[in-house]
């Protein structure tokens, strides 16, 4: 009698659902150790015992601190044109509103060597704009550490432009209507209400913006160039690696994957789960 | 509430006294969506309640949204105090707005929201603070001030909600179905509370509602909106008694009839094929009339009644449903109408749907008038 008292207390009785149908369940294991197996793959083969040296060395430092800096750099810059950017694209109708949005999309589906090229034919020495900044201001942006930042915003800004428009399009407007009855211009309620509401949406775009700029590799070899300390980020270092010493690349890509996932499970602690 | 004077200038730039001659607030309303018109003129003196009562979809909203500029008109007018508030921007117009689910800002305290107004109305800190507690002090909300909307019960986040909306120290104060986003048991105490803090304020308040009750307790005077027109206007008692249309009927709860009146008989127009039905009534009408009577006071009978009453019509059963401790009978015509009858006599009577029945309804308790 007890014993059945303690079966039922211990587990709740609860409806059978059935078993997972097989057809949904063998891809999804085979797309789980697809994603997972390289990784795996990957720690097998590191030289752990040359390990410590070899994470010390200056040039991984500089490659990674490079890396971190400028990745860091473009997800402020992205958050400062990026925000109001896509808060015009949420909140008012103008001519051509479709076009613009359509247009900030394009570096999400173009190859990122195209959009190296494009900003070298606008921000090189001869291009467009970049004959002016050299012959003005004697400014030459590509190869500089600028230009990685630059080819790291070009691609990663529309992650965090999509994903700001999306919580803002989401976002309740009947609170903005509150606060304009309140007596709030439209800039106080940008600020006080809405990217209050929003803020999640604008630190998750902000986490992609950073995965993706930290990773960037086509734009910036191609705008930036690929000099060590001032240029070659980590993957530019992890490809360099790989012509003449695999094992240093998986060095360096371990110390990539480590330190992008330490820094993105800190700030999903933070941001996403307080919000 | 709010004291004596109001500071000038700070909202809508108009000084014009609050004792200007002409109505408080002088609304002309008309706006178009799709195949919905809304057309509907709007008077208040200082300090009065105004009730915009009618079904869903019937533009009450849409109303009181145009009255804060949220909603663009197609035409008429919004004057505020004497002042043209017509194409005025919303933040700069002199009113203070409670939502239907309040809208509190989930990432201000109760006190920061409350000094939200005054802080965009140029207000230093600590200033708009200090007006902030002082008005949650007279809600009875000075413990809650730090604590966060959704720490509050629907009650208290109503009156935070007001207190927000009159930190602006408005002159038109705009209430979107205040009750709505409250559950059945606290209504009674909300209400009371609600209209005590009503009457301390001296500018217009234009409620929406579509809860009669509501309308009746916080209210002066009532519209009735019905498909974006007023169909009628008084006050709560006489909205009650008389009603003119069958929604508003229904809502107070009376059998209405429209007809012709002949003195003390009043026919009624369009009836069913049964051919004409006239009904005696209280008090001589002639002319086109309105003729209502609560279902109370009509009796069923088994066989045609034999006595005084005036009013016999033999009926079909349509619906039994209960209705408090009564039960109601809808009864199929020429007259359809409902019938408030206790259980007991509905053991007695039998009835069920289909069944005939005679129902009996005094002249005395008929009221008839100009319709």
């Amino acid at each position: 009698m007890t014993a059945v008292v303690t079966r039922a207390s211990r587990r709740a009785p609860r409806p059978r659902s059935g078993r997972v149908p097989w057809i949904l369940l063998v891809p999804a294991v085979a797309g789980v150790l697809f994603l997972v197996l390289p990784f795996a793959g990957m720690l097998l083969r590191a030289p752990w015992p040359a390990m410590g040296a070899r994470v010390t060395d200056p040039d991984v430092v500089a490659a990674l601190w490079l890396s971190l800096s400028t990745a860091t750099a473009a997800t402020a810059v992205s958050l400062l044109f990026g925000v109001p950017l896509a808060w015009l694209l949420a909140r008012t109708e103008f001519p051509g509103r479709r076009l613009v949005r359509a247009l900030v999309t394009v570096p999400l589906v173009i190859p990122p060597v195209v959009g190296g090229v494009a900003l070298l034919m606008v921000l090189g020495r001869n291009g467009v704009i970049g004959r002016y900044l050299d012959a003005w201001f004697g400014l030459t942006l590509p190869f500089t550490s600028a230009a990685v930042v630059i080819a790291q915003v070009f691609v990663a800004m529309p992650f965090l432009v999509i994903s700001v428009e999306g919580a803002l399009r989401g976002a309740d407007r009947r609170y903005e209507e509150a606060a304009a009855t309140l007596g709030a211009s439209r800039v106080t309620i940008f600020a006080r209400v809405t990217l209050p509401m929003v803020l999640p949406g604008i630190a998750a775009g902000a986490v992609l913006c950073w995965a993706r700029a930290l990773g960037e590799f086509g734009a910036t070899i191609t705008f930036a160039g690929n000099f060590p300390g001032t240029t070659q980020t980590m993957p530019l270092a992890v490809y360099m690696a790989m012509q003449r010493d695999p094992e240093a690349a998986v060095v360096l890509s371990l110390v990539l994957l480590l330190v992008s996932l330490a820094v993105l499970a800190t700030l999903r602690e933070r941001w996403v789960r307080a919000a | 509430m709010r004291p004596p004077e109001r500071a000038s200038g700070t909202r809508s730039g108009a000084s014009v006294p609050a004792s200007t001659a002409g109505p408080a607030l002088d609304a002309e309303l008309r706006l178009r969506r799709g195949d919905f018109t809304l057309d509907v003129a709007l008077t208040a003196e200082p300090g009065e309640v105004l009730a915009l009562l009618g079904p869903n979809g019937a533009g009450k909203s849409s109303a009181l949204r145009a009255l804060a500029g949220l909603a663009p008109l197609a035409g008429g007018h919004v004057f505020v105090d004497g002042s043209d508030e017509t194409t005025t921007a919303v933040e700069h117009r002199p009113i203070g707005m409670v939502f239907q689910d309040y809208l509190l800002f989930e990432h201000l305290s109760a006190l920061d929201n409350v000094a939200f107004g005054p802080r965009c109305q140029g207000a230093a800190r600590a200033e708009a603070r200090s007006r902030a507690a002082e008005l949650l002090d007279h809600m009875d909300l000075a413990d809650h001030a730090r604590a966060r909307p959704r720490e509050l019960s629907g009650g208290q986040a109503q009156r935070v909600a007001l207190a927000r909306a009159l930190a602006v120290r408005p002159r038109l104060l705009l209430l979107d179905e205040p009750m709505a986003a409250l559950d059945a048991s606290t209504r009674i105490d909300v209400r009371a509370r609600l209209r005590r803090l009503l009457e301390d304020f001296d500018g217009v308040t234009v409620l929406v509602t579509h809860d009669p009750l509501d309308a009746m307790v916080l209210a002066d005077r009532i519209a009735v909106v019905e498909s974006g027109r007023v169909v009628q206007r008084g006050e709560p008692a006489e909205v009650a008694r008389r009603p003119r249309t069958s929604y508003v009927a229904r809502l107070v709860g009376l059998n209405l009839f429209r007809g012709e009146g002949a003195g003390e008989v009043v026919e009624l127009a369009d009836p069913a094929p049964g051919g004409r039905v006239r009904v005696s009534v209280r008090e001589p009408c002639r002319g086109p009339a309105l003729v209502a009577f609560p279902p109370r006071a009509v009796a069923l009978y088994p066989e045609h009644p034999h006595g005084s009453t005036r009013n016999v019509w033999r009926l079909t059963v349509d619906g039994i449903e209960r209705f408090g401790d009564q039960v109601r009978v809808h009864l199929l015509g020429p007259p359809s109408l409902a019938a408030d009858i206790t259980p007991a006599a509905l053991a007695e009577l039998g009835l069920s749907r289909g069944d005939t029945v005679w129902a009996g309804v005094k002249a005395s308790e008929v009221e008839c008038y100009p319709g």
